[in-house]
């Protein structure tokens, strides 16, 4: 079992014909990725590099597709609008992996898609995976490893790209398989949070433990933390990336920037251990972090 | 990206936000003849740089005739400004505000920003104005009034008209703010702000409202589409080595410390830098090459880092996804053979192609460089090798 991505799960990629949406289409492929078709407004009727059909709009793909999940690779001035179109031509799962998409933008495409039904993921992410099933993403497929009877499982939930990857790895060396790998993205304004996923992840059998990675800025972490007291009976693991991050400076995501006091690490792994989260001081031993909840 | 305080009173008056009269010098001898012009009694000599303190540092003075005006201009424009923001350098001062003196009655604050949790923008205002926000919501947070913006409609005339009234204005004052509340929120949307704040919005003791003091942010990824947002950049104001690192597409900040970092993504850079101060170090900047990453690019990262003097050694990290270790294997021969390590280079890659990555810097076999077999291991031997 996995969370919000499975086998079945039917993908698009809108900017397909572009590099990079060229580029991971065939990694996902390679992967197993169930992808059926793509997006490039102009190029309906074609053939894209892969053998898939290429469509105009969305809908025409859904229509003919029934895909039920879209990972969008369209350029930052056109990304919100693209995820506007996947919701409105019913696709319930928008991954968002375009960096540097304004955040006016965002805010619209997010109402929009919430008033939808239509969960997103991202914008500026690697992605999700569910191991050996589906990976919708950019993420290394290789690094992950796949549930098996009687393994334990980690379910991830990410504001990082390559952090993830590394958290992951870890993971996967001490033989800890994962259900669902979750990269949230960077960005101030986004879709799924930590909340919402901690919650997907407790009520799914197999997830036996849940990491998170965090990062300076916001207060997406402390919510969580208030959450996870709350609602959450899993192990939860954590790492705060920024601890040594100068205030007032965005460190290269748009949302990693302590403002006004607020946002610091600091807060964030102390709300995180008062809530009973064992907070991985360095990036390098969160797997042995997630062993020590396991055993 | 910032702009100067003159640059974003000029987007207010075109907004048609009421600003008192301005004008911006950029040599002492100006300051005479603008003060004159402005024909006011009293006015406000301001230094337009970007760091805050400037009140304190003496960079924003009250005026009372032409001559005292130049006396002014012509110490800012000689010593550069130094405040708990800027560093024991200073910065230099290139233009100077100077505006007509309003008498106060009362002053208020107006801002927006963008709310994460709610993911709207969101509107302040506050009886209490002419001090720092946070200052305020930390003393005294209920002064704090907020509307939040419908995220397709925008902020409505009822919500300013609420608002205007919970700050304890009524009448045609109440009606004025609200109508600037509606115009800023309206500028907010239309110039893809980050922050548009107006502190102090004063009342004259003749009811009259004016914003004397703003202050505008706006957000870099959508330079694209305001470009004469774009042409406000003042590259003066910039660090040159993050500048140059812009100009190649990789996000780097420089610190105080001596190890400098080469990381892909943002999260790992930063967290890069936790691991080296964790292990008894301090890291010299924050550098993400990014996922697409070039030879080229990568090359200028080697370049950028080894030009501070400060660096007396260096973490590569590299946890392949998209971006390639060999690729930046590559970078580093080059890097090499360009600018030659003076310093040891210790590296960690992970990830996409890293065998073949080894493999490279082994027969490469370049004494600096250093190996390493994880995170903890590079932390370790880069913190013991300065």
């Amino acid at each position: 079992m996995s969370i919000l991505v499975d086998q079945d799960t039917r993908v698009i990629c809108q900017g397909i014909t572009g590099k990079a949406g060229a580029f991971h289409t065939a990694q996902c492929l390679e992967y197993g990725t169930k992808v059926v078709g793509g997006c490039t407004p102009g190029k309906g009727g074609t053939q894209s590099e892969h053998g898939l059909p290429v469509f105009d709009t969305c809908h025409e793909a859904v229509a003919a597709t029934g895909a039920d999940a879209t990972m969008i690779f369209v350029p930052a001035a056109f990304a919100g609008e693209a995820a506007m179109e996947a919701a409105d031509a019913g696709i319930k799962l928008v991954v968002l992996i375009t960096e540097g998409i304004p955040t006016l933008d965002m805010i619209k495409a997010r109402k929009y898609l919430d008033d939808h039904g239509t969960r997103l993921v991202g914008p500026n992410c690697p992605g999700i995976i569910s191991p050996g099933a589906c990976k919708i993403g950019i993420m290394p497929g290789y690094i992950h490893k796949a549930p098996s009877p009687g393994s334990r499982n980690i379910g991830l939930i990410s504001r990082s790209g390559t952090l993830t990857y590394e958290a992951v790895w870890q993971c996967s060396e001490r033989g800890y398989a994962q259900s669902t790998c979750v990269g949230i993205g960077g960005d101030p304004v986004k879709g799924l949070n930590f909340i919402e996923l901690l919650d997907l992840f407790e009520a799914d059998p197999d997830t036996h433990a849940i990491v998170m990675i965090g990062e300076i800025g916001g207060q997406d972490e402390e919510q969580a933390a208030a959450h996870i007291r709350a609602h959450i009976h899993k192990p939860v693991v954590a790492f705060i990336a920024g601890q040594t991050a100068p205030p007032g400076r965005r460190m290269g995501h748009a949302g990693a920037i302590i403002s006004g006091g607020e946002g610091t690490a600091k807060s964030k792994i102390a709300a995180l251990r008062e809530a009973g989260v064992t907070v991985s001081d360095s990036p390098a031993t969160i797997g042995e972090a997630v062993a020590k909840v396991l055993g | 990206m910032k702009v100067h305080e003159y640059q974003a009173r000029a987007l207010l008056a075109e907004a048609g936000i009421p600003v008192p009269a301005s004008r911006v010098i950029d040599a002492p001898e100006q300051a005479a003849k603008a003060f004159r012009q402005l024909g006011a009694e009293t006015a406000v000599v301001k230094a337009q740089v970007h760091a805050g303190g400037r009140g304190k540092a003496g960079y924003v003075k009250l005026v009372a005739s032409a001559n005292e005006a130049k006396q002014h201009a012509t110490r800012m424009f000689a010593q550069p400004m130094v405040s708990a923001q800027t560093g024991p350098a200073g910065v230099k001062v290139r233009k100077i505000l100077m505006a007509a003196a309003v008498d106060i009655a009362k002053e208020y604050y107006l801002g927006v920003v963008v709310d994460r949790a709610r993911r709207t923008p969101v509107i302040m205002a506050s009886s209490q104005g002419g001090v720092e926000i946070e200052e305020v919501a930390a003393r005294n947070p209920g002064a704090i009034k907020k509307a939040w913006f419908h995220p397709h409609l925008g902020l409505q005339p009822f919500q300013a008209r609420a608002l205007a009234a919970a700050i304890g204005l009524y009448r045609l004052q109440a009606k004025t703010t609200a109508d600037i509340m509606l115009k800023l929120a309206r500028l907010f949307i239309e110039k893809d702000c980050s922050l548009a704040e107006i502190n102090p919005l004063v009342q004259t003791p003749t009811g009259e409202i004016l914003a004397i003091d703003a202050k505008m942010n706006f957000d870099d990824n959508a330079l694209f589409r305001q470009a004469d947002i774009a042409e406000l950049f003042d590259e003066s104001e910039e660090n040159p080595a993050e500048l140059r690192a812009k100009e190649h597409n990789l996000s780097y900040i420089a610190l105080d410390g001596n190890i400098g970092c080469l990381v892909n993504g943002a999260g790992l850079a930063m967290s890069t830098m936790d691991i080296i101060k964790l292990h008894g170090g301090e890291p010299a900047n924050f550098l993400d090459v990014g996922g697409s990453v070039t030879c080229e690019g990568a090359v200028e990262a080697f370049k950028i880092i080894l030009a501070d003097a400060k660096v007396k050694a260096v973490l590569v990290n590299i946890f392949g996804g998209i971006a390639r270790c060999d690729v930046i294997a590559d970078a580093l021969l080059r890097a090499a053979q360009e600018v030659g390590f003076t310093v040891p280079v210790v590296v960690r890659l992970e990830g996409t192609r890293v065998d073949v990555a080894r493999q490279l810097l082994k027969e490469a076999n370049i004494p600096q460089l250093q190996p390493a077999t994880d995170l903890t291991d590079a932390a370790r031997q880069v913190c013991a090798a300065v």
